[in-house]
Order: C-alpha cells, then structure tokens, then sequence
C-alpha cells in the first residue's frame, strides 16, 4: 500500500513535463522540486536534531553566489558546481561552530546574525557580489551531452537530484547515524552519558544539511541564471522554515509537501495581490496557532480521528443490528 | 580631528538608539525567553506613526510620546493574545514573532509606499551647538542626552523599585518568583509592552537621523541581536556597553571601509560567541 502510493507518486512526478502543458507550470514544478530539497536539508537540523536555523538562506545564497562568480570568471560547469557546494559546505562548518556555542533560543539567534552577515556581503559588498543589482550567468550545464536550456529538460535534471537528495534523506533517518541526531534532540544529557560526542554529531548533521543547501543553491542558480540578495534575506530563511514547518518537520514527506505548498501559494498569491509577504507571514501565525505539529501529521490526526469515528459508528451499528 | 570627534559623537547617538531598542529586547529575551523578531518592526512602526502624527499636526515630542504608546498597545495585544498562548514553546514564539514582522512591514509598506520619509528635527533643536569650541549637530547631542537619561531611569527602576526587585526576580528564576507570590505573568505584560513603547519610541527619535524606509526594520533587528549576544541577555549594563560597541564600529567601520560596514559590525559578537558566549554580562548561557 504504502510502497504502492510511493511509485505512483514517483511516476506522477517523473511524468510531470508530460502531463503539464505550459512551460510555465513545468516551472513551478522545477522549482517546488529544488525548494523542496532546500526544505529537506532545513528539516536535518530544524527536525531531526531540534536546532531551528534561521540562516540558511545565507548558506542557499552562498552557493549561489560561488556559483555565479565562478561562473563570471570563466571557469567550466564542473568547476562551478563542484567549488559552489564545496564552499557551501565549508561555510557551514564555520556556521556551525559559531551557532554550536548556543542551544535552543541562543542557536536561533546565531544563525540569524549569521545569515545576516552574508546579506551584508551580498548587498553592501559591491565590488565583489554588485550589490542590489545581482550578478547575472548565462547558460546552463549540459551535463553528458545533454542540454537543459529548456523548462523539460531542466525539469527532469532537478528530479534526478530531488530523487537523490530524497534517497539519501532516507537512508539517513534510517541509519544508526539519524538515530543518533535524534537522541541529540531528545536527551542530549543521556546521549553524552552513553559516551555519544553530541557536539560532533550536530556538527555533522550541520555539514550534511549544508551540502544539500548548497546543492539546492546551485540548482536555484541554474534556474534563474542570476541570484539577487533578496535570495539571502531572511525572509528566505523564514521561508524555508515554513516549509518545513508547514509540511511537518522530522518527517520525509512533510518538507516536500511544504515546499509544494508554499511555492503554489506564492506564485497564485503573487498573481492576485501584491503581498505575499503579509501572506506569508499570516500563514505563519496561523499554523503555528493552530496546527502547531504541521499539516501533514495535522491532517494524518484528522484522518485517523475521523477513522476512529467511523470504525465505533460501525461497531455501534452491528451491536445494534 | 574635528572628523573623528564628530564620529564619535555619531557613534553615542547610534549607540543610545540602540541601547533604546536593545534593552527591551534584552529584558523581553531574559524574562521570558522570548527572542522577540518583531522588535525591528516596533522601531520601524513607530517612526511611520509618528511621521503621520506629525503630519496631522502634533509636534515631534507629543508625537513621539503617542506613537511609542501605540506601539505599546500593539505590543500588549501581541502579548496577550498571541504570544500568551503559546507560552514554553520557544520555537513557535519565534515563529510567530517572525511572522508578525512580515505582516507589520508589508502593511507599512501599503500605507507609507515605499519611498523613504524623512522626520524634520524638531525646530529647537536644529543646528549645531559648539562645545569647546567644536561644532556639534545639538539634535544628536540630544538624543545621546534622552539616551542616558533613559539608562539612568531604567536603572532606578530595575534596581531601585519594587517592580525593578520584582522583574530581577523573574529573569533570575521564573518559577521560584511565581512561588514566592509575584505575578509573574503581569509582569510579562508589563514588559513587553515596556521594550515595545522603547523600541517605538527609539524609532521616532531616529527619525531625523536614520528616515524611516522599508527595511530599516530588518536592518535594526540584527543589530540589537548583537547587541544582546554581546551584552548578555536581561543585563542592563550589557546592552548599554554592547549598544555603545556597535554604535562606534558602525561610524567608524562606515568611514574606513564603507563596503564592509556592516559586516564589521557582527566581528565582536563572532569573538564574544568563541570567548564568552555567555554575553559579556550576561550570567546564563544564551
């Protein structure tokens, strides 16, 4: 059942470009693919290992950045994406060690300051990043002679990294290794006891999780060919968070669901009303007031409640009957 | 010479803003643990609030008194009925209070548009006023004066009232001061709509200096979040020293290399993080 909805949801989103007449909405959905891989290295630190980053978009923007300068430079796509998520990767070590000295609120404060950091660079730097005005690329890869220059195309290169990022997301919540970055968030205090090193296992989850938002940088990179500040303001970080967070976090599905969600919602919001940022801050609020684990275990209660519900109608009938 | 006195002169007024917006955030954060992301838009609403006031007649002061009340009112209700709900569960107060920043931002982006507003110094205070023989702008000098006035008042309070007594023993331990019999829940009203009416207040007089534009909330956050990783949270004295540190790396940094100002300014908060992450005055941990 559950393997069944797995490969039919895989198929559904393999056929996607098949399926979805206008380019434009081939769009969308490369972008719910590469958000949703964003989302799911937030989900690393905000789910598993219970420390809520609100700097991630300077990390997302990091790549991109490399990405574009490497570009400007001359060198190949090799070069570019290797160094892109290279650095992305050392950026949250460092991250990492400076956000480590705190826990809980502190952590979150960090990260924040951080992320801010970078968006000084990206907008005040001007010499290095061009400031407001961004830096432009032209083309894509074509990674074994094959060109992504058309939505199509790049479509299916974002699901073949999405389907990777989703596998590896798997076998890392189901290895010895995620079940330790959860008995970081759970019981810290034992997990050291029983001789775990809580600050290296959170390092690492920090580095696993940068490597995915560097990936996802460089795919945004690509899709856009051109990467603003506005990719690193912290209304990014906040968005990625709210995918998380809205999908449910520490589950799979959830940051893939939330990602979805709220790429729609901005692109539909963004063609009635100019506000999407009122909306997105609305949504915020609502779900944390209101369905405060997330919409996809929310919406697993309802159902197993209304299961629940209908199972004692039913047995209350054949007692009756 | 004259340059760099005036730099200074610069940095204690950036420094007394700061410390205006910062030590409510930093009793807000080490009262309730509240890392409060909507404290950027509480300055930045104030300011807007006021240039309105100040368009309809009021003059600077009255207009800065009331718009700092409004902010406050705002505040109590965020308090009471948002965040009130939610009380233990730090990371969806984060959430919310980050939330509420969007939606106050893009509403003062619908009603103020975005051109950025000047505040016109109030009439008494324009000019420059020489000391020593130096030329100083007397609005600055003003605003460092209203600055330490309100450090020299908060102290008194926290340190020298029953209210002050009763809040220290909240910051200390929140349980134990419930036991003993305060009413520690008011007191987080009272708090945040505290920080709230300084933050709004702060926001006004940074007017003349600062305008008011979209985003100034966004650029004001980080800084009393440095301010407060620097200090300390709930410590008086650490968002004073901490307000003063980033007030002169922000003028000097933005005199000596103008592209990496801002940057500059989050060096002292990475050191304090390595060092000290305690905050320089701080007691806990962060």
């Amino acid at each position: 059942m559950k393997r069944a909805a797995v490969v039919g949801g895989l198929a559904v989103l393999a056929t996607v470009p098949l399926w979805i007449g206008s380019s434009y909405y081939v769009n969308i959905a490369t972008q719910i693919l590469f958000y949703a891989i964003f989302a799911l290295a937030v989900n690393i630190l905000a789910g598993y290992a219970g420390l809520v980053s609100l700097g991630h978009a300077g990390l997302f923007g990091i790549a991109a950045y490399t990405g574009a300068k490497l570009m400007t430079v001359g060198h190949g796509h090799a070069v570019v994406a290797a160094g892109a998520v290279v650095m992305t990767v050392v950026a949250a070590g460092v991250f990492a060690v400076l956000a480590l000295r705190g826990t809980g609120l502190g952590f979150v404060m960090i990260t924040v300051a951080l992320g801010q950091i970078v968006w000084g660079v990206a907008y005040r730097w001007i010499s290095l990043t061009n400031g407001d005005n961004g830096i432009s690329i032209s083309g894509r890869p074509a990674p074994l002679g094959l060109a992504l220059t058309s939505p199509r195309a790049f479509y299916w290169a974002t699901f073949v990294v999405f389907l990777v990022a989703v596998l590896s997301m798997a076998i890392f919540v189901a290895s010895p290794f995620g079940a330790s970055v959860r008995g970081t968030r759970d019981q810290p205090r034992r997990m050291n006891a029983l001789g775990y090193h809580v600050w290296m296992i959170r390092f690492l989850a920090f580095l696993l999780s940068g490597f995915w938002t560097g990936v996802a940088g460089l795919l945004y990179l690509y899709y856009h060919q051109f990467v603003s500040p506005q990719a690193v303001a912290l209304a990014a970080s906040a968005e990625a968070l709210l995918m998380v967070i809205s999908g449910g976090t520490a589950t799979l599905l959830g940051p893939i669901t939330g990602a979805a969600l709220v790429v729609v919602m901005k692109n539909v919001a963004s063609a009635y009303i100019e506000r999407w940022n009122f909306v997105l801050g609305a949504i915020f609020v609502a779900i944390v007031v209101f369905m405060p684990e997330g919409l996809v275990p929310g919406v697993v209660r309802l159902g197993r409640w209304v299961a629940g519900v209908w199972r004692a109608e039913r047995l209350r009938r054949a007692r009756l009957a | 010479m004259s340059l760099w006195l005036l730099l200074a002169v610069n940095s204690i007024t950036l420094g007394g803003l700061l410390f205006l917006l910062s030590a409510g955030f930093s009793l807000i954060f080490g009262l309730m643990r509240i890392p409060n992301l909507t404290h950027g838009s509480f300055f930045m609403l104030g300011a807007y609030l006021a240039t309105s006031l100040i368009a309809s007649g009021l003059d600077f002061w009255t207009a800065a008194l009331v718009a700092g009340l409004l902010v406050a009112v705002l505040g109590g209700i965020v308090e009471r009925l948002i965040l009130r709900r939610l009380a233990g569960a730090d990371l969806a107060q984060v959430l919310v209070t980050l939330g509420l920043s969007f939606m106050i931002a893009d509403v003062c982006l619908m009603v103020w548009t975005g051109d950025p507003i000047r505040v016109a110094t109030p009439p008494a205070l324009r000019g420059a006023t020489s000391v020593l023989g130096l030329g100083f702008p007397t609005y600055r000098l003003a605003v460092s004066l209203i600055a330490a006035l309100f450090a020299v008042a908060l102290w008194l309070l926290l340190d020298r009232t029953r209210l002050g007594a009763m809040i220290r023993a909240g910051v200390d331990d929140a349980d134990m001061a419930r036991v003993v019999g305060i009413r520690v829940s008011r007191l987080f009203t009272i708090v945040f709509c505290l920080g709230a009416w300084l933050a709004g207040f702060a926001g006004v007089i940074g007017g003349p200096i600062l305008s008011v534009y979209p985003g100034l909330d966004q650029e004001m956050l980080p800084l009393a979040l440095v301010v407060v990783i620097l200090g300390g949270s709930g410590s008086l004295l650490g968002s004073l020293v901490g307000s003063l540190v980033v007030g002169f790396l922000y003028n000097f940094g933005q005199a000596m290399f103008p592209e990496l100002a801002y940057v500059v300014l989050f060096l002292p908060m990475l050191i304090v993080l390595v060092v000290r992450p305690q905050g320089l005055f701080g007691r806990q941990t962060v």
